[in-house]
């Protein structure tokens, strides 16, 4: 018996060394990017990898946030860009959510079918006639284009619809005996309550628009309004096979997210897991 | 009856926000692209660019190779990415679940790749493919191929070359989904095929893949989805070259319609996307409930 728990101790041990090895093959591509960032060019390719450069060399990330158009330029891009987007789904999603679970009015489940309808049309369908309707409203080329369509999301609503259908009925009956009007019970019963989903929604919608590249390649042009990607992208373009450089700048865009992530990694586990689906 | 009336009014209300959204940037859009398929339409000449092409389009987009083998392309990258993707995520997860300490850890490591931006794990990869320096051929001539392939350069490699970084990414996707599937199985099941004298194979084959079906489903109807709208990956490592060796129908509908600005094309190539994404998805749908019926 004692010899079997002993066995199991041992055996546990030898998987974990090898999925630790699993795990660092995984961050390799990262690590690779990380260690270049810091060499020239001429040290860039050496084989065998010098995984730690012999000099650490700033001088890319220098020229990544300190040159012409600075990065710092697309973080704030970014930031505002993807506060918004969040903000406005968790409002229009909560709310629409609320009133799709728990109200009764004309022409709900007809609405609430045609939303879902929609979910399996992928969003190259949408590209064209976007761009025609914000060129007519002269928005092409401005932050509001990207923002304004990312304030609303089909399935955050049906996340939020599922979470407030978990409310029990009574909960609001009784409310409703003492009077309380539809929003207070929105706002002050149902929504506290609804933490979790929230949280979740505001982990999906992150991860789906922090990283979104489409939209913004088709809807903006000049470059002091780029987001992170599109800044990573045009910087590469330009600096042709400087790799060390483009390596500095990759860092510069994954490396925040990358923390973000770690540091919550339990968060968004759940919040990927719990839903199942994928922006 | 006025209760009634207040209750209406109190759910239009809620829903106004998102039902305008939804109107302006979903409704709208799908039906304007829709009716897009048989116009023509000059983008230069703005709103009064519109011409009626009846059925031009659709005529142009049978007739046009590069759509045809884009779409062979897209299948080919959904039929490998997402199969290995799936069977890796379920070995991790399975091995994670109980074997190893530091899972935590380990997890945020192997699903790291998943969360990072696409367009910068790209511009990563595309280095690291590098055919005559790269750390990747590098590693293959140690270790003994002397002709390594030219990956993004050669046409025969190029989509294989974006497949293989692909998978990484999807790996800790399928891995998370599995790991949150499995811990829903009940462990009275593995007691009692213990007690049976299984061993641990047959009880991963015989419980665990089994228990795990909604899941594979998920993962793979999810995955297949976002596989077939693949773009960013492709657009920065090889902009579909070299001679369209990788090139897939998102990357096709962008060029045509904001490259060339052939709108009206783009949006007829975008409407065969969605069919054959709807019709993948109708298919494992099917295949899920006969799955089903047999349990």
């Amino acid at each position: 018996m004692y010899k079997r728990s002993a066995y199991k101790l041992a055996a546990k041990i030898s998987m974990t060394a090898v999925f630790l090895l699993i795990g660092i093959l995984m961050l390799l591509p990262f690590l690779w990017m990380l260690s270049a960032s810091f060499k020239n060019t001429s040290e860039l390719f050496r084989y065998p990898i010098e995984w730690i450069p012999d000099t650490l060399n700033t001088a890319n990330y220098e020229k990544v946030w300190n040159g012409a158009v600075s990065f710092s330029v697309y973080y704030k891009n970014s930031v505002k860009i993807t506060f918004f987007q969040v903000l406005g789904s968790l409002i229009t999603s909560s709310m629409a959510g609320y009133a799709f679970a728990k109200l009764r009015f004309r022409g709900k489940e007809t609405i609430f079918l045609l939303y879902l309808a929609t979910m399996i049309i992928p969003a190259q369908v949408f590209f064209v006639p976007r761009f025609i309707l914000f060129d007519s409203l002269g928005l092409v080329n401005t932050h509001l284009a990207i923002i304004l369509p990312g304030m609303f999301t089909v399935l955050g609503t049906f996340i939020m619809r599922q979470f407030f259908s978990t409310l029990p009925g009574e909960l609001l009956e009784a409310a409703k005996v003492d009077g309380v009007g539809y929003w207070r019970m929105f706002w002050q019963i149902c929504l506290p309550l609804t933490k979790p989903a929230l949280v979740t929604l505001l982990i999906l919608t992150f991860t789906w628009h922090w990283n979104e590249y489409e939209n913004p390649l088709i809807l903006l042009r000049d470059r002091d309004l780029f987001t992170i990607p599109l800044g990573l992208t045009t910087f590469t373009d330009e600096n042709g096979t400087d790799y060390p450089l483009i390596m500095a700048a990759s860092v510069s865009a994954l490396a925040p997210l990358v923390l973000v992530v770690t540091i919550f990694q339990r968060w968004f586990v759940e919040g990927i897991a719990s839903t199942g689906l994928k922006g | 009856m006025r209760d009634k009336t207040r209750e209406n009014v109190a759910g239009y209300l809620f829903i106004l926000p998102n039902l305008l959204g939804f109107a302006a940037f979903i409704l709208f859009p799908m039906v304007f692209s829709f009716v897009l398929i048989f116009t023509d339409w000059d983008y230069l000449k703005g709103m009064s660019g519109f011409s009626f092409a009846g059925l031009g389009n659709i005529v142009k987009l049978g007739e046009d190779p590069i759509v045809w083998r884009s779409l062979l392309h897209n299948v080919v990258f959904s039929l490998t990415s997402v199969p290995v993707a799936l069977g890796l995520g379920l070995l991790l997860a399975v091995i994670l679940n109980r074997f190893v300490y530091l899972k935590t850890a380990i997890r945020t490591m192997i699903f790291l790749p998943y969360m990072s931006s696409i367009v910068a794990i790209s511009v990563v990869w595309r280095v690291l493919y590098n055919p005559s320096q790269g750390p990747v051929n590098s590693v293959l001539k140690a270790l003994g191929v002397d002709h390594p392939p030219g990956w993004l350069s050669s046409p025969d490699w190029s989509l294989a070359g974006i497949i293989l970084m692909t998978i990484w990414t999807y790996i800790g996707y399928a891995m998370i989904l599995y790991m949150a599937g499995i811990q829903g199985i009940s462990k009275d099941l593995y007691e009692a095929s213990e007690i049976d004298g299984a061993s641990g194979l047959k009880s991963f084959l015989h419980i665990t893949v089994p228990m795990l079906k909604p899941t594979t489903f998920l993962t793979a109807v999810t995955l297949i989805i976002s596989s077939f709208q693949v773009f960013a990956s492709v657009q920065v490592m090889t902009n579909g070259g070299p001679m369209r060796s990788s090139s897939v129908l998102a990357l096709y509908i962008y060029e045509q319609a904001f490259e060339l600005r052939n709108m009206s094309y783009g949006a007829t190539v975008s409407w065969l996307l969605f069919l054959f994404i709807f019709v993948v998805t109708l298919v494992q749908w099917r295949s899920q409930r006969s799955w089903q019926d047999q349990f």
